[in-house]
């Protein structure tokens, strides 16, 4: 370790002190660590949640709860996945801590709206507590707040959209931030095809929430007013629309599963190329598919309404605007899969969640294939399958590729290692469990279950029972993952500066690094993922 | 074609091609990690790219994808084409059940009955909140929703008794918004829309 002082011992501003030192700080790396443990809050809650539905869903009949239980305990998981874990998780995160230095910054464009995004954050998810125990009772109506049911239930609603409204606040001015800390901080010699992947994949993902987010704060604060005032926007009585809420509803959430993917693939596409030790097959083309999903993902929203009501010709050419977001998908799984030809691969933590992670995606990114097909999609739609899909993709993928981001930089945000061998038994366990999980859903959805059924018919008993198991197995891995994390702060296994040999600028910074992050001046390669120097390193010892 | 055989064949479609992506994707993945593991392959070759082999992995996925969206589409229009033959029931959603409507105004809850072998055509709606209507034996389905009419479509081939279920969240008892289809031969399909409930 070198003398140089880490940010966790300089406050910025520099007259700050103890607490101060973090709720009032500009340091981007201190707001991605005060993002971490908000987020990883969250998680633990929305992870008890989801395995409280499934032991409940174990045996036929009311196990451990009732039906309204049941259904707020589902609508409070997505929503807290969704809003308060995978939309801010990486961006938040790992976007504020290694974005500006990835591009040779010192910190983000607008330090100050950065702290206000973490307020808005911790406002927000203050706020969805609060409606919890205040009006009718829980929140019922699923994350999706479909009217005109959102409307009538006489649940606390209002309070729950306006924490989502304020979560999508938060959301856009990050995404603000690292479009223009891209274009406005980069160091000068760094030109747009010297941007590492993972930058690239938060310009990508920026752009989408900054033009998709408004959309849902529109639509939520309609839905507000219809309530308050009864205008009559979507209530059929009165002449309103119901599919039209579903329309605007979508127009974000589906671009918004860009948001919470994108990041991951830029995660991937660092750790590959680092424990390859070889350069990432197609740097360009993973550039362009990152944009490419970017906008054919905000094009392709009514692929979750086939059986809406909408017209036989909206159906045709949703079905077929979601098959070409599908190239750039498999664009980049081959690139990641084709970095491994010739390459020297050392495994790792890191590399064993990527590559979990390819084979997760992919069995999302396939199934999403008979999800966007017309006629197969309306046998599906609304089913368990579409459940054991999302999950697949968000979680399996979106969620492995924040794990396998954790177990990456977690040295460089902390200066320490964690235990090697736990994290292998976490993944393990994570993954087994994960399998046995969500296969049989796949299952039972070709079968027939609807989702969100609190109760189900006998054909359905097996699946759900098998699910349960997996489901524990994998709470119990999880559990061990963020336990060996946590402990890793108390043991205090000093990790070098450049533990995996990473040649992007993060890894030419002390673990961790100083509050203005370069301790000389951060020099910018031709080709960002030139692993010669690594190489001659490696020989030399 | 049968409307379900037509879906089943795009099922079965998707999911080999799928299968085999799949299966390829993963092994070839393996291999390269075992094979250029550290320990046996110390020193990496420099491979940046290769434009030919990105043009044909861009092209053969595109044709692929095209042919899942044809097959696809072509089994939805199996679905939605209504025979000229059709008897027509009107099917009305309401938390939390559902309530059928003959020709005759016979009315019925949870209970659809149906001929054998002739096509039926579900005129759906709601009463209030969005449901849907799902029949998963005829791999049909459509929302009920309140001032929308919808309606879906289907060819029962053989009696028997299939479940119908509410798809879309509604509420409390959304999952007990079950109701029984019966297939019975013609005959006492007549006799049965004759009866006095």
């Amino acid at each position: 370790m070198s003398d140089v002082k880490s940010f966790f011992d300089t406050p910025a501003p520099a007259h700050l002190t103890g607490i101060k030192a973090w709720l009032l700080t500009h340091d981007h790396k201190r707001l991605a660590i005060m993002y971490l443990w908000a987020v990883m809050f969250w998680f633990t809650v929305a992870i008890i949640l989801g395995l409280l539905i499934r032991i409940e869903l174990m045996s036929i009949g009311p196990t451990i709860m009732g039906a309204k239980l049941y259904n707020s305990a589902f609508t409070l998981h997505g929503v807290i996945m969704i809003f308060l874990f995978i939309i801010p998780a990486i961006p938040a995160i790992f976007g504020n801590f290694i974005l500006p230095i990835q591009l040779g910054a010192d910190d983000v464009f607008f330090p100050r709206l950065n702290l206000l995004s973490w307020y808005l954050y911790m406002l927000g998810g203050l706020l969805a507590i609060v409606s919890l125990f205040t009006g009718g009772g829980f929140p019922d109506t699923g994350w999706t707040f479909y009217v005109p049911f959102s409307v009538t239930t006489n649940h606390s609603v209002p309070l729950t959209l306006t924490a989502a409204f304020i979560l999508g606040m938060s959301s856009m001015l990050t995404g603000l931030n690292f479009i223009t800390t891209v274009h406005r901080m980069r160091v000068k010699e760094m030109g747009w095809m010297q941007i590492p992947l993972f930058t690239w994949s938060l310009y990508a993902t920026g752009w989408v929430q900054l033009l998709a987010t408004p959309v849902i704060s529109i639509t939520l604060l309609l839905v507000i007013f219809e309530r308050a005032f009864g205008i009559g926007l979507f209530d059929p009585d009165k002449g309103g629309d119901p599919v039209l809420y579903q329309h605007l509803f979508w127009m974000y959430s589906h671009p918004v599963v860009y948001v919470m993917i994108l990041p991951g693939m830029g995660i991937i596409s660092e750790v590959i190329p680092t424990f390859s030790r070889k350069a990432i097959f197609g740097y360009k083309a993973i550039v362009w598919s990152s944009m490419g999903i970017a906008v054919a993902g905000s094009l392709v929203w009514a692929h979750h309404m086939y059986t809406s009501g909408i017209s036989d010709t909206a159906v045709f050419i949703f079905s077929l605007l979601t098959y070409l977001v599908a190239i750039p998908t498999a664009i980049k799984v081959f690139s990641w899969v084709a970095t491994l030809y010739k390459a020297s691969i050392e495994m790792t933590p890191p590399l064993l969640y990527a590559l979990i992670f390819i084979y997760l995606f992919t069995v999302g990114g396939l199934t999403g294939l008979v999800i966007g097909a017309a006629g197969t999609n309306i046998h599906v739609h609304d089913t368990q399958f579409i459940v054991a899909h999302f999950h697949f993709t968000m979680f399996g993928g979106a969620g492995f590729a924040f794990f396998a981001g954790l177990h990456f930089w977690w040295p460089k945000m902390f200066g320490v290692m964690y235990n090697i061998k736990k994290a292998y038994i976490a993944a393990t366990l994570i993954t087994v469990g994960f399998m046995f999980h969500y296969v049989p859903m796949f299952v039972l959805g070709m079968m027939g279950m609807p989702r969100r059924y609190f109760d189900y018919l006998p054909q359905f008993a097996q699946g759900n029972a098998l699910a349960g198991i997996g489901g524990i197995i994998m709470v119990i891995g999880l559990l061990l993952m963020l336990y060996n994390l946590v402990m890793s702060l108390r043991e205090k296994v000093v990790a070098p500066e450049n533990p995996w040999g990473g040649v992007t600028l993060e890894w030419s910074v002390p673990s961790p690094p100083p509050v203005h992050n370069f301790v000389t001046a951060p020099s910018v390669k031709d080709y960002p993922y030139d692993f010669s120097e690594v190489l001659k390193k490696a020989a030399q010892s | 074609m049968d409307p379900v055989l037509g879906v089943d064949r795009a099922f079965w479609y998707i999911f080999g091609v799928s299968l085999i992506l799949l299966i390829g994707i993963t092994a070839v993945m393996i291999y390269f990690v075992v094979r250029y593991r550290r320990s046996k392959n110390p020193v990496p070759s420099d491979i940046r790219g290769d434009w030919k082999l990105e043009l044909i992995w861009s092209i053969i996925p595109t044709f692929i994808a095209l042919s899942m969206f044809w097959i696809g589409w072509s089994s939805y229009t199996g679905l939605r084409n209504v025979p000229d033959d059709a008897i027509e029931v009107e099917v009305l959603g309401q938390m939390f059940s559902w309530i059928f409507i003959y020709d005759n105004d016979k009315e019925t809850e949870n209970e659809l009955v149906v001929p054998v072998n002739t096509p039926v055509k579900l005129n759906i709606e709601s009463l209030d909140v969005i449901h849907s209507f799902f029949i998963p034996a005829f791999r049909v389905k459509v929302d009920a929703v309140k001032g929308l009419p919808t309606y879906l479509t289907f060819t029962p081939k053989e009696e028997g008794e299939f479940d119908i279920f509410c798809a879309e969240y509604c509420g409390t008892d959304h999952s007990y918004m079950t109701a029984k289809l019966r297939v019975v031969p013609n005959e006492e399909y007549e006799e049965w829309l004759e009866e006095e409930e």
